[in-house]
């Protein structure tokens, strides 16, 4: 295993019951990478990150995170991790500053003071420290987990769905951080379904179902997939829409506000389509686009996987 | 799979880091504080349960409604009965010349006890036939029963003396003049239990520490906080100590409001030696907060947790000598008995307290207590899951 390699996994399978949740699953990831974790919800990607960091016991499969076996020195391993759950983990009533100090001490700090009030100051949370965490709006607890699983300056950070219900300025501050660690050699895998995050990894995992359908650099994964993209703009669309739904060539049709955009793999079939929708409604505009991250994935997520595969 | 990873070797379960169990420690006093009403409740519980059922449940009752079947009518006999109401024992409800009034009424409950005095009782007490008075008592509730019935008979001793004077002070010498000849009925080998008040030490401490551990751990896992702490290096033994010890203290302030209560308001003699009583009670509060723990460690809601305790409660009060003698019951029962802790708490208690016991007298339960304590440390230890699965 390459030195640089933090997450090295292979063959990792999870079952609860008869239910495979995740199957026969691989990951490399390299230092400092922020690697995004991809998937419809219930497809295991919780799971997966679960067993990286030796909170689930995998049925099957072997790996190392951060050249620790998984399986067996999953304590070594979170002394190094940060691990930041999808929902709310720290104590409601406890005070902000209560937590921090708990968690503290609990990785056996230094400095712990100096610590807990330098990430106070970092979150902005220092007037506020005494209030209960349990008081905190979503997107405050959110950067308190965040915070608390940075305390200890891990060299992996995992996050689960870190900014789900967060509003878009507190997202941005968030990934800010992110790249702030990345940059001093802290390596990320972040699951998310918001697409203008996804765009900011380096690479995407792209799970489904419990089986690992793409993994790629970001860059790569638009020309991997292939996907032409046209926009029909105009109103009414109504009936636009219809029509594309209709036709053989358009695999995917989407609505974003006053546009549609229509996304196929061959793009003879899907221009054709598309003309013969301005051809009956002539008062909409049509344009050929680039498709973006976000026609992929709910183009992967509809089901077009096979064909993919 | 390695079998580590399923079954961490003894050396990685007593893998302890002191700065650790300090953390959870304090966490779980700051929660402890925060909770005000499990708090109080924690303080109210030893008072007014003591006050409660220190003065309620009495195993010396008073004021037991009798029912007396008078044949004769004679300075004698009325002396006994004024005897009887003066001490506050029996309360006579009826006075009957009818064998079939005093029965009807001993069997519908409206009297406790039937006393029947013969007919030509007192004739024949003055020749000294050693005439019988029958006291016919309900039993089915043998407690109720046993402290009366004893009563009844010193005051029977006495009730005649001082009309056995003069001619007739011959027969105030033992065996005394008559005989008492008592029937218990319903339940002919009803014994009562005493010294309720240092017994209900055992069952508070048993009651507050087992309730209070059971959802240490469950509440954790459904707050989802569990998952988090999973996620630190935190160990199990680790979590255990820094859990359970903040309710060490917790245990120690009910000890000492139940000694302050029973020595004020009950005046329960503390004979024994103070420092095996410290030893001893410390034991059982640590078995009692690994017995609590343990269910925590299985419980998967706080709901199920109180069930648990349920589960355990009812024997500790039913099966431990709280209130039937440990003896009476069969073996099996008794086995039950011996693997709980109060079993072994309430003897040495009612050693210490009442009966003068230093170390010496109360190792034959100290032994047991630790042993379960230990044990139970283990299998809690052991059911610990380190990971969500």
């Amino acid at each position: 295993m390459s030195a640089e390699t933090v997450i090295d996994v292979r063959g990792l399978t999870k079952k609860f019951g008869d239910r495979t949740v995740v199957d026969n699953f691989d990951l490399q990831v390299p230092r400092g990478a922020i690697y995004g974790f991809l998937g419809p919800n219930g497809s295991g990607k919780t799971t997966t990150i679960r067993m990286v960091c030796g909170l689930l016991k995998p049925e099957s499969g072997e790996g190392e995170v951060l050249g620790l076996d998984v399986r067996t020195e999953s304590l070594k391993i979170k002394e190094r991790v940060g691990y930041m759950t999808q929902k709310f983990s720290l104590y409601e009533d406890l005070s902000i500053r209560e937590n921090l100090e708990f968690i503290a001490r609990l990785y056996g700090l230094d400095r712990r003071d100096e610590r807990v009030d330098a990430a106070l100051a970092d979150l902005g949370l220092a007037e506020r420290q005494t209030q209960l965490a349990g008081k905190l709006s979503g997107g405050w607890k959110q950067r308190l987990a965040l915070a608390a699983c940075m305390i200890h300056e891990p060299e992996l950070l995992l996050l689960d769905e870190p900014t789900a219900g967060v509003d878009p300025k507190a997202r941005r501050d968030f990934w800010d951080a992110i790249r702030r660690y990345s940059a001093q050699g802290v390596t990320t895998l972040v699951s998310t379904h918001y697409m203008d995050e996804a765009v900011q990894c380096d690479a995407i995992a792209y799970i489904a179902y419990g089986k690992k359908l793409l993994d790629a650099p970001t860059a790569e994964i638009p020309k991997m997939i292939g996907l032409h993209g046209w926009r029909i703009a105009g109103r009414p669309l109504m009936k636009a829409q219809e029509m594309l739904e209709a036709s053989p060539g358009v695999d995917l049709v989407a609505r974003f506000g006053a546009e549609i955009h229509a996304c196929g793999k061959d793009a003879t079939p899907l221009e054709h389509a598309v003309r013969a929708v301005k051809a009956a409604q002539p008062h909409v505009e049509i344009e050929p686009i680039e498709a973006g991250f976000e026609e992929i994935f709910i183009y992967l997520m509809s089901g077009a996987l096979d064909n993919f595969k | 799979m390695t079998a580590r990873a399923h079954f961490p070797g003894l050396s990685a379960l007593l893998d302890l880091s002191w700065s650790r169990v300090f953390a959870v420690f304090l966490k779980e006093l700051v929660q402890m504080r925060r909770d005000r009403p499990t708090f109080a409740i924690m303080i109210m519980m030893p008072i007014i349960q003591l006050v409660l059922f220190g003065y309620a449940i009495n195993t010396d009752p008073r004021h037991m409604p009798a029912v007396v079947e008078m044949r004769e009518d004679g300075p004698l006999t009325r002396a006994f009965l004024s005897s009887l109401t003066q001490s506050s024992y029996i309360d006579i409800v009826a006075v009957t010349q009818r064998a079939e009034d005093g029965e009807q009424m001993i069997r519908s409950g409206r009297a406790n006890f039937l006393i029947s005095i013969p007919e030509g009782f007192e004739r024949r007490l003055v020749r000294g036939e050693r005439p019988e008075i029958l006291i016919a008592a309900d039993a089915s509730d043998p407690v109720a029963a046993g402290g009366a019935l004893s009563a009844i008979e010193r005051i029977a001793q006495s009730a005649f003396a001082p009309d056995l004077n003069g001619p007739l002070s011959y027969l105030a010498q033992a065996p005394p003049p008559y005989e008492i000849v008592v029937h218990r009925r319903y339940n002919p080998a009803g014994v009562s239990s005493f010294n309720i008040v240092p017994a209900l030490l055992g069952v508070i401490l048993t009651m507050t520490m087992v309730m209070i551990t059971s959802i240490a751990l469950t509440r954790e896992t459904e707050r989802g906080t569990m998952e988090n702490l999973l996620a630190t290096p935190v160990r199990p033994l680790e979590v255990m100590i820094g859990k359970t010890t903040p309710y060490v203290v917790v245990g120690a302030i009910q000890v000492a409001i139940v000694l302050l209560l029973s020595a004020l308001l009950f005046h329960i003699p503390f004979t024994g030696s103070f420092i095996a009583f410290l030893v001893a009670v410390t034991l059982f509060i640590l078995a009692n907060l690994m017995l609590g723990y343990l269910i925590s460690t299985a419980a998967r809601t706080q709901m199920q947790a109180m069930q648990m305790t349920f589960f355990i409660f009812l024997p500790s009060i039913l099966l431990s000598g709280f209130m039937f003698p440990f003896k009476a019951m069969p073996f099996w029962a008794q086995v039950i008995g011996e693997c709980l802790p109060i079993t072994h708490f309430l003897r040495i208690v009612r050693e210490i307290v009442l009966k003068d016991a230093g170390f010496g007298d109360i190792l034959g339960d100290l032994w047991p207590l630790t042993a379960i304590m230990l044990v139970l440390a283990t299998l809690a230890l052991l059911r610990f899951r380190r990971t969500l699965d």
